[in-house]
């Protein structure tokens, strides 16, 4: 009788009657076969493995994260508030240690999602892991927390909410923004000026293997996370990384990903995008599971698997390296980056434009975010999309100074009604969320 | 008339019913070392000074393949599975002639790797010469693709008695579920063909040559003939027995808690609108997870013969049984003991319950009396703790749908059923304890085996189908049939009631009385490939729902 050397608990939500359209690879299929070959598998009868029912997030949940345009409402159906549920679920199993790690294993995914949501981007329309983030952060005090994101794709999303957090590590490995959707995530992408360091973005070349994917793993992700010392490892576990996905071109297996996960050893893995969901997904996440219950995975072989015909060219491998010593060194500057990232009490402003592909939209930004050595900044956004509203948010960090907490609240009452459509403050050390 | 039987771990309950009632009712001690002579001697009770002829059904309820399990004296079998990627099948070891092969199918029911035929040929003499003669074949995946154990089979076939394929258990998937279910058919075929075998023989010599029906561990029965494809339905029947009982006195559209307490434990289940609710999977206990079809009930090793000690200051009941009550001629106080001294039962020896009550009550510094009231209310506690639990995890199973997810049917039973010799005693307690309404059916003491007399037949099929490769399925049933892109959820649905009205009258039912059809669960996907449509899986399981025969409404009130 198999039992799970450390327990696991599972949240399993297919979603088997929500799609985006019925074509679309975020459709009702997806999760099908993975939840064939895991129940075949025996897995949820493992001594030690515990199957949880989703929970479902409210609107204060989201709102702890995003700024939804024009509300929570117009932007997500029941199925995007039961997918961050599960990852809410999970988060509870392994806080409250009814379990040591879990696997939310949901559908819509949510890693693109950004601060600002007018709508869908990248089949996404809110952000799972950060509205689970904010959650452990609110609900159990817990204060560093690590992000790493293993989707193909630069966690965009992700990226830009904590991007001004030096509490939160976020790390992405992705395939090279220049081949790749949404073509971002490069390694000089660090956070912003009280945040340097806190973001890295590791881009890798189309073809590599699980070779050069565990290379980076071993040689610049698992030593900055020793450095860090987060309170919390979170997984964002895509598996558009596997040969066979039709979306990208990289060369990662079910061994790799079961690997990865031995070595990584987060306590929350959450499933992001994959969408060869025949091929890939049983295998990768059956793997993905064995490993986080410490079980034998070796088995976990997909039948067309050929080591000799994924290698990666010696290329490939030089330019894994480089890459790897690259974001190393901006690791080890962190602090003198901070120091040169500008003034205590002075503003500083960024403009940005960002394209929903998901929902058509176009977005306009202007942020401000208030230079600070005590706390991540309060931010003002000012964002206008087309089509879509005008609107003007105000966000305080949960961990904010007094200083950014009143700054905050200046921008908020300073902010002109008539010129918007919509006003927000989310002010994150009162948990609470204002609309003007 | 009818019969029913239900053979218990302790006592066997037998009764015959016409239309116009209960017309006999008797209850002997199990000789669990001998249940034929139990079972014989409860017929010939019966029947004394009854016309045969006029028997038109009967339905037996034993512990014979749960106590070969419990004992572990099963034949030993032979088992071959094949496994591909995944878990390693070794982990599932059943004893000591268990081989892994080579082959492999995937989740879609395509075949990755062929099987090798020496290697099966080489297992096959091996057996032979160990002289296995029932052997298990199991493929991961069979149940979308039986090939391969077809073809293990017919290699077998010529070495070996009788070989068990996995896709005969269920439709369902569970690798190691299936391996564990058919590893048991092969295992008691002999002890259960033998056995029942004999009882038939037995019962045509007393004149009684009508089909025997034999009760599942669904609340269903399925005749003699069906139960020697898979005899290990019959695992756990009793319980099954017991809620069938208490069916006609649950309030219909509610929910009501069903407890039998018997003489070691107190079998807890749940019915919802006068319908027992099934295990999800199969039949689980403990370690032990298989694929049979079971109503969902649990045990509490707790019942009205379990010894009651103290350790500790503490006051423990059971697991154990050492015998009867005290005040039957058991050596060590029990429940029911609690229950004389207290003056609720006015059966047994009064003396000896008191000086086993006495024992206990010094231990914890009691009076007699306090001493009985708390052993009673011990016992309850105990049993209602566990049945709140079920209802917990029974409200906290996933569902994959956001429809499932909103619609989630959460239980509140308002009702206790109570069955078994105590059951007035304890419904009065549990009344009184917990403010929910708690009574004893009518006929407590044989309801279980009126519960086995009026069980109708149950069945399950599994039919899939996949437009894009042609073909619908129901391996369990040995079907398979090519269709057309068109092929609808109309048309699945009809296939499904075809094969499951085949299955329902093979096995035993009236076919004028299949009205009890229900669709447990249809799925449709498309099947994408390269951003355009192929075909669409669609997926049901359609079931003969558990239920009473009827005509014997008489019998209930
Ligand atoms: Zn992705
Ligand atoms: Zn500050």
């Amino acid at each position: 009788m198999l039992k799970a050397h450390q327990k696991t608990g599972l949240v399993f939500f297919p979603a088997f009657d929500w799609a985006i359209d019925p074509t679309h690879p975020e459709r009702e299929e997806r999760l099908l076969y993975t939840q064939d070959q895991v129940t075949e598998e025996g897995i949820f009868d493992i001594d030690g493995i515990i199957e949880y029912k989703p929970d479902i997030v409210t609107h204060h949940d989201i709102r702890r994260v995003h700024f939804c345009v024009p509300d929570e409402q117009t932007i997500t159906t029941q199925s995007h508030l039961i997918s961050a549920g599960g990852a809410k679920a999970i988060a509870d199993a392994v806080l409250n240690k009814q379990v040591k790690n879990g696997f939310a294993l949901v559908r819509p995914p949510g890693h693109h999602s950004m601060r600002v949501s007018h709508g869908g981007r990248g089949f996404c329309h809110i952000n799972i892991e950060a509205i689970m983030v904010e959650y452990i952060r609110s609900q159990f005090g817990i204060k560093r927390i690590a992000i790493v994101d293993t989707d193909c794709h630069h966690g965009d999303g992700t990226n830009d909410i904590f991007w001004h957090d030096p509490d939160v590590l976020f790390i992405s490995l992705h395939q090279d923004g220049r081949t790749m959707y949404p073509g971002t995530g490069f390694p000089g992408e660090l956070g912003g000026p009280n945040a340097k360091g806190s973001n890295l973005n590791i881009p890798l070349p189309p073809g590599t293997s699980t070779e050069g994917y565990l290379y980076v793993i071993r040689n610049c992700v698992l030593p900055v996370l020793e450095e860090f010392k987060p309170d919390l490892i979170v997984n964002s576990a895509g598996q558009d990384n596997h040969y066979t996905d039709p979306l990208t071109n990289m060369n990662f297996s079910a061994q790799g990903y079961a690997e990865l996960t031995t070595l990584l050893k987060p306590d929350i893995a959450v499933l992001e995008g994959g969408y060869s969901i025949e091929g890939a997904l049983p295998y990768v996440n059956l793997g993905i599971i064995l490993a986080l219950a410490g079980l034998d995975y070796s088995g976990v072989v997909e039948p067309d698997f050929n080591a000799e015909q994924l290698k990666q060219s010696v290329s490939t491998t030089d330019k894994i390296k480089k890459t790897t010593d690259l974001v190393n060194s901006y690791w080890l500057q962190k602090d003198e980056l901070r120091q040169k990232a500008g003034t205590p009490g002075d503003l500083q402003v960024r403009h940005r434009e960002i394209f929903y592909d998901t929902d058509n939209i176009f977005e306009r930004q202007k942020e401000k975010v208030r230079v600070c050595r005590d706390c991540g900044g309060c931010i003002e956004i000012d964002s206008n999309a087309t089509p879509g509203c005008h609107m003007l948010a105000v966000h305080i960090p949960i961990n904010a100074c007094k200083d950014c907490i009143e700054a905050g609240y200046k921008f908020f009452d300073q902010a002109d009604k008539t010129k918007f459509d919509r006003v927000f403050l989310q002010d994150r050390p009162n948990d609470s969320y204002t609309i003007k | 008339m009818i019969i029913g039987i239900d053979v218990g771990g302790t006592h066997t309950d037998a009764v015959l019913l016409s239309s116009n009632g209960i017309e006999k009712k008797i209850k002997v001690s199990t000789d669990s070392a001998d249940l034929f002579h139990t079972i014989l001697s409860s017929f010939t009770q019966l029947l004394d000074n009854i016309d045969p002829k006029k028997i038109q059904r009967v339905v037996i309820s034993t512990t014979l393949t749960t106590n070969a399990i419990v004992q572990k004296n099963m034949d030993p079998v032979g088992m071959i599975v094949s496994a591909g990627p995944g878990i390693d099948p070794k982990e599932f070891r059943t004893g000591k002639h268990y081989y892994c092969v080579s082959g492999s199918i995937n989740h879609r029911g395509i075949e990755k790797a062929s099987v090798n035929k020496m290697e099966i040929e080489d297992i096959a003499k091996e057996l032979k010469q160990a002289g296995i003669e029932y052997v298990g074949v199991v493929s991961k995946f069979c149940v979308r693709n039986p090939n391969h154990e077809i073809l293990i089979k017919r290699i077998l076939n010529k070495y070996v008695k009788k070989v068990f394929m996995g896709h005969h258990v269920s439709g369902n998937l569970n690798f190691p579920r299936r391996i564990v279910t058919t590893h048991l058919n092969a295992a008691v075929f002999s002890l259960h063909k033998s056995f029942f075998e004999a009882v038939q023989q037995s019962l045509s010599e007393m004149g009684l040559t009508i089909p025997i029906q034999i009760l599942k561990a669904d609340g269903g029965t399925m005749s003699l003939a069906s139960s020697m494809v898979f005899p290990g339905q019959t695992v756990l029947s009793g319980p099954a027995a017991s809620i069938m009982g208490a069916i006609p006195y649950a309030p219909k559209k509610k929910d009501a808690i069903v407890l039998d307490i018997g003489g070691t434990t107190t079998d807890i289940s749940f019915l919802v609108d006068k319908t027992p609710l099934l295990e999800p999977m199969g039949i689980q206990r403990g370690r032990y997870k298989s694929l049979i079809r079971s109503l969902r009930t649990d045990s509490k090793g707790i019942g009205g013969d379990s010894t009651v000690r103290v350790k500790d200051k503490e006051l423990m009941i059971g697991p154990d049984r050492q015998g009867p009550a005290m005040a039957f001629g058991g050596p060590e106080p029990t429940p029911t003991d609690a229950l004389v001294v207290l003056g609720l039962m006015p059966e047994g020896h009064q003396e000896n319950a008191r000086k086993g009550i006495h024992r206990i009550a010094l231990e914890l510094g009691l009076t007699d009396l306090e001493a009985a009231d708390q052993i009673f209310k011990k016992c309850c506690t105990v049993i209602l703790k566990k049945t709140f639990e079920m209802i917990d995890k029974l409200n906290s199973q996933p569902v994959y749908t956001v429809h499932e997810f909103l619609e989630g049917y959460k239980i509140s039973p308002r009702i206790i059923l109570l069955l078994g010799g105590p059951a007035p005693y304890f419904a009065k307690k549990i009344e009184a304890l917990y403010q929910i309404k708690a009574v004893a059916v009518p006929e407590y003491s044989v309801a279980n085996a009126i519960g086995a007399a009026l069980a109708r037949t149950t069945c399950e099929v599994s039919v899939n189908a996949d437009t894009e490769q042609g073909i619908v399925t129901a391996h369990e049933e040995n079907f398979a049939e090519p269709i057309s892109k068109t092929y609808s959820d109309d048309d699945l649905i009809e296939t499904a009631y075809t094969l499951l009205k085949e299955k329902a009258v093979n096995s035993g039912a009236d076919p004028d009385n299949l009205d009890e059809v229900e669709v447990v669960e249809f799925q449709k996907f498309n099947i994408v490939r390269n951003f355009s449509p192929r075909g669409k899986i669609l997926r049901t399981k359609m079931q003969l729902k558990p239920g009473l025969i009827k005509g014997f409404e008489k019998v209930l009130h």
